[in-house]
């Protein structure tokens, strides 16, 4: 592979007329007309216009938020199995690891660990931040009143075994709190069901919203509580928007969505970062490797201009040769 | 009151020794008006694909345009307002075209080899800009304050997250990703690409490839061509 003469940057001491391409140099040639100022006006206006038209034909997408009032309402017997996970530290934010809390390491490749490296830098603690403390923030009713009463003056260890264990009836029946055997869950149940009421109701969603103060913009607890459950993966996948059907660039509706992601969202397709065993070394790093494969692709794409090969393509595809045909004609006729 | 005209140290109409003097030389010997306002361009510019770049920008401005009447309004006003969802509509389908020009763009670059003769920065701006136009979308997609963006959210979390990013670039946190997303991320690419197209008008449109000194002297011009004009 051998690259072409042209193809070479001149130095920036190299006389530019010494360079073999007239790239480098002022244009000597023949002109044509051209107004810069009557373009980018021309631009503007059609831009512009067909902006207006797009907007006007199809509007664009705004599904309303999921809430935590509709999936309790909808889903209480998942919205209440997913709090005693948040008691238990068996859901998946309990155990994210960086940058919320400490349960997990976070994904390293080798050494390379910055999910490590840069620790909790937005602490949530699912107990109190999902459950106790929204329960406190509110008159509950008399049984949830007592069961955070006893919450309250049980030690850590306590608490933990209580929602261990009741998170662990709770599976093995299947969801179904009817069906749990009985056992020393302490107030567990108890707390469990005064959120799933309060959320019901549509307090939870202010209370987690205002997190105790007047101002809030920070609605991080809010979606790790969310995905924590079903109600927001069901409503993605009805929407086709899960990242194994090309969801990174889908949109709600029929509408484009971040097409500019096709590549990033490709390698989320291929069985080796999508396979079903989720302890699969590719799949359980997916998100970590595809990034890094992805900087690397835009390193290649930013450095075109100084990798050989890769610059002569279009030389060895001649494309150009449609862009610039009334040239090559023109020169050919000569 | 006297003034002390200008002496010898004058040079090319200005005082030498002057910051403001120097920039202005250093200005003029770069892009003289003619090359960063030109009536004329090589003849060989005569092709569909060049409309794609003044696109980009004038989809560019309209995105501005739209997004500075939804930042007036608040991220929330167009869920309630049909003058909001117009407006918002307006935001997102100037966005679409936006990236659909700027990848004709881009891809009609690199088939013209477009970096060549010195223009390597041209090509390194151009992709800077077509980089941080996709991390400015993102974070739009992140302040819809509906459904999507909460979704959005929740799965590119575990990216980011995944690559220590997350600890400083917080995808749920809508008052980080708003204020990112209207105020810093559209300066970067505002900026970018100003630098972009300043680096196009001083090294000019790329000749096509393999255009060789003779090709050029005895090329004559093409239909339309104006002879040279130029002083």
């Amino acid at each position: 592979m051998t690259a072409h003469p042209a193809d070479r940057e001149p130095a920036d001491h190299e006389p530019a007329a010494k360079h073999p391409d007239i790239a480098s140099r002022e244009w000597t040639g023949p002109w044509r007309r051209y107004d810069i100022v009557k373009e980018g006006v021309i631009a503007i206006v059609v831009v512009s216009i067909l902006t207006v038209l797009l907007a006007g034909l199809f509007s664009s997408p705004d599904e309303p938020p999921l809430t935590f009032q509709g999936w309790a309402s909808s889903a209480p017997d998942n919205f209440y199995a997913t709090a005693v996970q948040e008691l238990a530290g068996t859901s998946t934010s309990a155990g994210y690891g960086p940058p919320y809390n400490t349960a997990a390491d976070g994904v390293s490749i080798g050494p390379i660990a910055p999910q490590q490296w840069f620790g909790v830098t937005h602490p949530v603690d699912t107990v109190n931040d999902f459950v106790i403390t929204p329960l406190r923030s509110q008159q509950q009713s008399a049984g949830t009143t007592d069961a955070l009463a006893q919450w309250d003056a049980a030690g850590p260890d306590q608490q933990a075994a209580w929602a261990t264990a009741y998170d662990t009836a709770l599976t093995t029946a299947n969801g179904d709190a009817t069906a749990v055997a009985a056992g020393d869950y302490g107030p567990v149940p108890a707390l469990a069901q005064g959120l799933t009421d309060m959320a019901s109701a549509g307090a939870l969603d202010g209370i987690l919203t205002s997190q105790g103060g007047f101002y809030q913009t920070d609605s991080t607890k809010q979606i790790l509580f969310l995905g924590d459950g079903s109600a927001l993966d069901d409503a993605a996948t009805a929407a086709h928007l899960q990242g194994n059907t090309w969801g990174m660039m889908n949109e709600t509706g029929s509408y484009p969505g971040q097409a500019w992601l096709w590549l990033y969202s490709f390698w989320y397709q291929l069985p080796q970062f999508n396979s079903d065993n989720p302890d699969d070394y590719l799949t359980s790093h997916a998100d970590a490797i595809i990034f890094y494969v992805m900087a690397v692709l835009s390193l290649v794409l930013l450095l075109l201009p100084f990798i050989p090969g890769l610059r002569s393509i279009p030389r060895w595809i001649p494309l150009h040769r449609l862009i610039w045909r009334d040239f090559y004609r023109t020169q050919a006729n000569t | 009151m006297t003034s002390t005209p200008p002496t010898a140290e004058s040079e090319g109409g200005t005082v030498s020794g002057t910051w403001t003097g120097g920039l202005r030389r250093a200005w003029m010997s770069k892009l003289p008006p003619e090359k960063l306002l030109p009536d004329r361009q090589p003849a060989y510019v005569a092709s569909w694909i060049y409309v794609f770049g003044v696109a980009t920008l004038a989809a560019f401005l309209v995105i501005l345009a739209s997004g500075l009447v939804l930042a007036f309004a608040g991220p929330t006003w167009y869920h309630t307002s049909s003058l909001g969802l117009f407006t918002n509509s307006m935001h997102f389908w100037s966005v679409q075209l936006f990236f659909v020009f700027m990848v004709v763009h881009l891809w009609g670059k690199f088939w013209m080899a477009a970096w060549r003769g010195r223009r390597a920065m041209t090509w390194i701006t151009g992709v800077v800009a077509f980089l941080a136009s996709i991390g400015t979308a993102f974070t739009g997609y992140l302040v819809q304050t509906n459904f999507d963006s909460q979704w959005i959210s929740f799965e590119a979390k575990d990216g980011l997250n995944a690559v220590g990013i997350g600890a400083f670039f917080n995808v749920a946190n809508l008052g980080q990703m708003l204020l990112l997303h209207a105020c810093l991320l559209p300066l970067v690419v505002g900026v970018i690409a100003v630098w972009h197209v300043l680096l196009v008008r001083r090294r000019g449109v790329v000749p096509p490839i393999d255009a060789m000194d003779t090709a050029v002297s005895t090329a004559p011009p093409v239909a339309d061509a104006v002879p040279e004009a130029r002083p």
